[in-house]
């Protein structure tokens, strides 16, 4: 099964957001106190590595695994969408201190309450999708 | 064991965040762990309800296997002990959780607000489905959260990427500087 490879990463993925700190409220918290530079070394070094790799494969026109160009799609530039999503977003990040990524983490971690708020989350998306339509994006 | 007993210095766990997008990208796919809430409810039948859930959990099973994976490793760094660890945080970030009650224990969360006994707690349960609902509604309406347009989207400069960290750092200090202390103080 092709899909193992996925699983495979994930857990790599999952691990590393243990390892990184990056799925702990305290981390989070802290943070947005402007109190450590461990988050935005996180994210900075992340990013770093990304550019670099992205510069890379549009400079030498790389090929995924399966032979195909690496085409990367832009996202929607429209400013409204995503500063009023990223807003709530945001609101909700400082709230629990964790995004999608750590809540399946800590969830898979035994903290009964990230299964809640994983849940919750859920909900959020489907609200979203439901009423969409009438928000400016 | 060893490179699982404490946690990584942050240039390592951030160039390791790196290197995982980028080898999604070699394995022809797009980091980012928020469509998988989209994704869920249309495994849940949501497409029956609304036209976005229309394509179906099929084209992203892929990406379902991913969030499994990273389940299945936080059960695995349960097993090597991170829930017995203290995260350093700085002396100023402890001085601000004693202000506001907040408890500082071994593990990712304080036990006050996320551990078992908070579950007795109505002002608990407030804050997890509030975030929770503004983190799925959120990342849904940016189309991206922190994966996805933090590091896949800011890594191929994407204009769009920009504005929605704006928002997700604006929305983040207001509920540390302003509803933290007005909920907890």
């Amino acid at each position: 099964m092709k899909l193992v490879r996925f699983l495979v990463a994930g857990v790599v993925f999952g691990v590393i957001m243990v390892q990184s700190e990056a799925a702990s409220w305290y981390r989070i918290h802290e943070m947005f106190l402007f109190e450590s530079i461990h988050m935005y070394g996180l994210m900075g070094a992340a990013v770093a590595v990304g550019l670099m790799g992205v510069w890379a494969i549009r400079r030498y026109k790389l090929r995924d695994a399966a032979g195909n160009p690496i085409v990367i799609e832009g996202k929607d530039p429209s400013w409204r969408r995503n500063v009023f999503g990223g807003v709530a977003f945001g609101l909700g990040w400082g709230l629990i201190g964790a995004c999608p990524g750590p809540l399946f983490v800590l969830s898979g971690m035994g903290y009964a309450s990230a299964a809640v708020m994983l849940a919750a989350a859920l909900a959020g998306a489907f609200v979203y999708g439901m009423v969409y339509k009438r928000l400016p994006h | 064991m060893a490179l699982f007993a404490n946690p990584w210095p942050w240039y390592a766990s951030g160039a390791a965040i790196g290197l995982t997008m980028l080898t999604l990208l070699f394995l022809g796919r797009r980091f980012g762990l928020s469509t998988n809430l989209k994704t869920l409810c249309a495994l849940g039948g949501a497409g029956r309800w609304s036209s976005y859930f229309a394509d179906g959990w099929r084209p992203h099973a892929w990406n379902l296997m991913f969030a499994l994976g990273a389940l299945l490793g936080g059960a695995l760094m349960t097993l090597l002990g991170a829930r017995e660890r203290l995260i350093a945080i700085s002396t100023g970030t402890t001085a601000r959780l004693a202000e506001l009650g907040i408890s500082r224990n071994a593990g990712l969360m304080p036990d006050t607000l996320f551990g078992a006994q908070a579950f007795a707690n109505p002002r608990a349960w407030a804050l997890w489905i509030t975030g929770g609902f503004l983190v799925g509604f959120g990342a849904r309406w940016a189309n991206g959260c922190t994966s996805g347009h933090g590091i896949s989207g800011l890594s191929s400069l994407q204009k769009g990427s920009l504005f929605a960290l704006l928002g997700f750092f604006g929305g983040g200090l207001f509920a540390t500087h302003v509803l933290y202390p007005w909920m907890f103080s």
